[in-house]
């Protein structure tokens, strides 16, 4: 049989590579100083026209249209540049960086970094999406509703739920938002005053905690048991007439999957408190488990991961939020809805928690979503569970032969789409423990992977999730450079230590500055306040 | 030019005390290696010593840094020897005469008869040893002390040194309940290694409990454990401990967060009676107040009531206060929250406040560093022990409680 292209290139590849991984690897590295270090006075990229004498007459001028007091007295303390220079710039800068669509994202456990179609941005940067203004009469923007109500009524069929909202802008905010919700429900319960306790598990995202924490409830964190489910005991333990109800993770940040997950919400629900599961990274468990058949009462899932949008920094984001008939009087206003053939919004929704985020959030994220779910069918999204839980398999055959590298707790049991392993015995044996292995593995091409949540449960922790994207070649060359850095500290780890090697900066000298207000700067001007006035 | 500024170019002085009979009793079943009689039956029923190659273990990772440190010891086996399998050249204090070998001294001791030892005769070390090379370490100027040892050497270092110089421990001994000990051999070398050259600032001190277990009491399964006092150790991110929340900055937000959340939860009238321990005194410090770390104190309304009282004082005070708690951290590196230098907050004081009056604080790293062994409890009351066993809501932060297992 002839070689298909994807054979050729790998086989391509191969020749290049020893021992699987690009060992000659060298990232491009400029010696680029900060945009605000450039630059020369009157120097411009776009020389802005001014408006013609006649049209200035007629309208006035310009800066009189900017009420008074939000005018800036002076001129802003910006680079002054000409536009070949700005564009240098950053794309040196973007050289510097792994980026998304360079090599595989496997390393990025916890954050299901599978491949967005592009196709999805023309959909996005058409005209007919990118000109829709929020001011909008309804009836001028049905197209989006209706994808937007589409979008929900798929999202409910997945996870069983009655209702939704689109609007949260990011997972924790949908987080947030269920916390919001519980909160008013009890409160129209008139429970308030006696129900302020949330439970969540340590292997549950931080924002489980932190949220509720934020809508004013006190958080009560199970720890896992031996098999590395969270403690049933415990659980039972912490639940009590003040409870509101838990925000937790299934599969949890391990992988494991609880199969005995109903028995935790009875217990809540014996207790009259409510049950939210978090399914931003629901792609073990598509068209496998649904929320509601456990017995659920909300959930969420990030629409930016599991459904094509990448998960960028505080990136374009879409948390999806969906509940039962019982908690949808409480979702934020306006709701989409459908009467008859026309789509609405409905702001008449007098027990609502209010909007958590303007117009109709991120619907971006939704538009990739309806394309990600509508191509797929519902037979496509099974698959997708099933290759990535494949994936993460076959990863972990590869990844358990490692020396140094073990996979605490469910001995026996497989895990679905991600594993959390830990590198305890490496940094025991060798000194290079999972912070220096990452800082090694990027000299082959390959993103640095996650490690873990705070705290550090599982020691020396890291956590790669292959998703459905990647193909056998990509996970061999991952478990590769896994090996590859385990063999180098067990014969030179001081090598590994020093790393990385290959790549444009040194590693982090002094990560603990990053814990310390005084010691960061997230910004030019408290650069040239904190670091610069010292030197 | 910023690199060598930030690891300091200077060489710095590492103490090196190796108590080279440590661990020897557990090895043979005994529960302990103090004193003379139970180190020759666990020599005689064939023990090794096996404290020189731990402290051999934590010594070759610092080899790495080699140029950097200077390492100031004792001859032979109390460390000059292990320095110089490591690769370095030590300089040594202090000097041994022949005299001193084991089975000569013991032939002595107890009048003629020499002892039949499975190891080879090596030279003789006491506690007072120990004590004097930690002194004229301190005296030396070292910036840190790493002992291989256990509880009882752990001990005459605190006797030597106190809080004076930073010192940490690579568990050597039969008893290491004290929290002065890195997780390994290995990991003691990387903390002192970062604290000496690598990253001094990754590294902060903190206070780590020595604990006084009797020995004799202990091999007869009766637990007399005192908390004996505090030496300054080194803590790195997941080295002197299993996890890290937020890094060592974090931990001390972390422990001003407890102590915030108890105050907060302080009912007015009401007795509360705090144990010994660092995270205790969070909260006596925020109340303005001085905690007597080795002992119990007790504050009602932000007001001092008790200081350093007794189980007597406690049962006193309880009498005229109807509503009371018991506030308990984990004291020690063994999990105990009852039972290890806090006997003042005896059965009797328990059962007065009620086991739901009881309040368990840590940080959640400290809850961690336990490696999901459960917190213990050993009041000296078998049925109270197992009235306490299932769960405590551990108060972890603001607003934050961990379920934690209790065990016996
Ligand atoms: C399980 C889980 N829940 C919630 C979130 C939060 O999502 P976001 O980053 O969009 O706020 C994440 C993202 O990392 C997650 O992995």
């Amino acid at each position: 049989m002839s070689e298909t292209p994807h054979e050729k290139v790998a086989r391509l590849g191969r020749l290049r590579r020893e021992g699987g991984v690009l060992h000659d690897y060298r990232a491009p590295r400029w010696d680029e100083p900060f945009i605000m270090e450039q630059g020369l006075p009157g120097e411009r990229g776009v020389l802005v026209p001014l408006a013609e004498d006649d049209v200035t007459a007629a309208v006035g001028e310009a800066a009189d249209y900017i009420p008074e007091g939000m005018r800036r007295g002076a001129a802003p303390d910006l680079p002054e540049m000409s536009q070949y220079q700005v564009l240098r710039h950053y794309l040196r800068y973007s050289q510097m960086t792994l980026g998304m669509d360079l090599g595989s994202d496997i390393s990025e456990g916890t954050c299901t970094m599978k491949y967005s179609p592009k196709m999805h941005e023309e959909l996005i940067r058409g005209h007919k999406s990118a000109d829709v203004h929020p001011w909008q009469d309804e009836e001028t923007m049905q197209g989006l509703l209706e994808i937007v109500y589409e979008t929900g009524q798929y999202l409910k069929s997945i996870s069983g739920m009655d209702a939704f909202t689109l609007q949260p802008g990011g997972g924790s905010h949908a987080v947030f938002t269920n916390a919001c919700v519980m909160r008013r429900y009890f409160e129209a319960k008139g429970e308030l005053d006696q129900r302020d306790e949330m439970i969540t598990t340590i292997f549950s995202h931080p924002c489980d905690a932190a949220t509720p924490m934020v809508a004013g409830f006190k958080v009560i964190t199970v720890m896992p048991d031996e098999n590395g489910y969270p403690d049933l005991e415990a659980f039972q333990a912490a639940v009590s007439e003040k409870t509101v109800g838990c925000m937790i993770t299934n599969p949890e940040d391990t992988g494991i999957y609880n199969p005995q997950i109903d028995k935790y919400v009875e217990v809540l629900h014996d207790a009259g408190a409510l049950a939210f599961t978090d399914q931003a990274n629901a792609n073990g468990i598509l068209g496998y488990a649904r929320a509601r058949d456990a017995g659920f009462d909300a959930c969420h899932f990030n629409l930016h991961k599991t459904f094509s949008s990448p998960h960028g920094c505080e990136g374009p984001a879409t948390g999806a939020y969906l509940c039962t008939d019982e908690l949808a009087r409480y979702l934020p206003v306006p709701m989409v809805t459908r009467v008859g053939d026309a789509y609405h919004l409905d702001y008449d929704r007098p027990e609502s928690i209010g909007r958590v985020r303007g117009f109709l959030g991120t619907w971006m994220g939704v538009i990739r979503a309806y394309a990600w779910i509508r191509n797929l069918g519902p037979e496509g999204l099974k698959e997708v569970a099933e290759i990535s839980v494949l994936n993460n398999n076959y990863l972990d055959n590869l990844l358990m032969a490692v020396k140094g590298v073990s996979r605490p707790y469910a001995e026996g049991h497989r895990r679905l789409d991600q594993v959390r392993y830990s590198l305890e015995q490496l940094k025991e044996d060798t000194g290079v423990g999972t912070e220096a292995l990452r800082d090694r593995m990027v000299d082959f091409g390959i993103q640095s992977f996650w490690m873990s949540h705070h705290p550090w449960v599982v020691p020396e922790p890291f956590t790669p999730e292959p998703c459905e994207t990647y193909s056998k070649d990509d996970l061999d060359e991952w478990a590769a450079v896994i090996k590859k850095g385990s063999d180098e500290a067990y014969a030179d780890a001081q090598f590994v230590l020093d790393s990385p090697h290959a790549q444009p900066i040194d590693q982090l000298r002094r990560i603990e500055a990053m814990e310390d207000p005084k010691e960061w700067a997230f910004t030019w001007r408290a650069y040239k306040k904190k670091i610069l006035r010292r030197t | 030019m910023v690199r060598g500024a930030l690891e300091g170019a200077a060489v710095k002085k590492l103490g090196l005390v190796v108590n080279p009979v440590a661990g020897v009793g557990g090895r043979v079943g005994l529960k302990g290696s103090d004193g003379p009689e139970v180190l020759r039956r666990a020599l005689e029923l064939g023990a090794v010593r096996d404290a020189p190659r731990r402290a051999r273990l934590a010594l070759e990772r610092l080899a790495r840094v080699r140029e950097h440190i200077e390492i100031i010891t004792w001859p032979v086996e109390m460390g000059e020897d292990e320095a110089r399998a490591a690769g370095f050249e030590p300089s040594v204090l202090g000097s041994f005469s022949d005299r001193r070998s084991y089975v000569l001294c013991e032939a002595e001791r107890t009048g003629g008869e020499r002892p039949h030892i499975a190891c080879e005769d090596f030279v003789q070390t006491t506690a007072a040893d120990t004590e004097q090379a930690a002194h004229e370490l301190l005296d030396a100027g070292v910036d840190l002390i790493l002992f291989a040892g256990g509880d009882g050497t752990a001990r005459n270092i605190c006797d030597a040194v106190g809080q004076r110089v930073p010192v940490i421990g690579v568990p050597a001994g039969v008893k290491i309940h004290s929290a002065v000990y890195a997780t390994t051999p290995a990991a003691a070398g990387d903390v002192a290694a970062l604290f000496l050259h690598e990253r001094p600032a990754a590294v902060r001190l903190r206070e780590g409990e020595v604990m006084d277990i009797d020995e004799e009491a202990f091999r007869e399964n009766r637990v007399s454990a005192n908390l004996y006092g505090y030496l300054s150790v080194p803590y790195a991110r997941g080295l002197t401990q299993s996890a890290k929340a937020g890094g060592v900055a974090g931990e001390e937000r972390a422990l001003n967060d407890v102590a915030t959340e108890v105050i907060r939860d302080m009912s007015p009238g009401a007795l509360y009676i705090l144990g010994p321990g660092t995270t205790t005194r969070t909260i006596m410090t925020r109340l303005g107040l001085d905690k007597t770390l080795l002992g119990v104190d007790a504050v009602r309304d932000g007001a001092l009531v008790g200081k350093d009282v007794t189980e007597g004082d406690l049962l006193r005070l309880l009498e005229t206060h109807f509503e009371a708690h018991v506030v308990v951290t984990v004291i020690g590196g063994q999990g105990h929250i009852l039972g290890r230098g806090n006997q003042q907050i005896s059965p009797a004081v328990i059962r007065r406040v009620g086991t739901a009056g009881i309040i368990v604080i840590a940080t959640q790293t400290k809850l961690l560093s336990l490696e999901g062994r459960p917190l213990l409890v050993d009041s000296g009351d078998p049925a109270l022990d197992a009235e306490l066993r299932g769960y405590a809501k551990v108060v972890t932060g603001l607003g934050e409680r961990t379920m934690y297992k209790v065990g016996v």
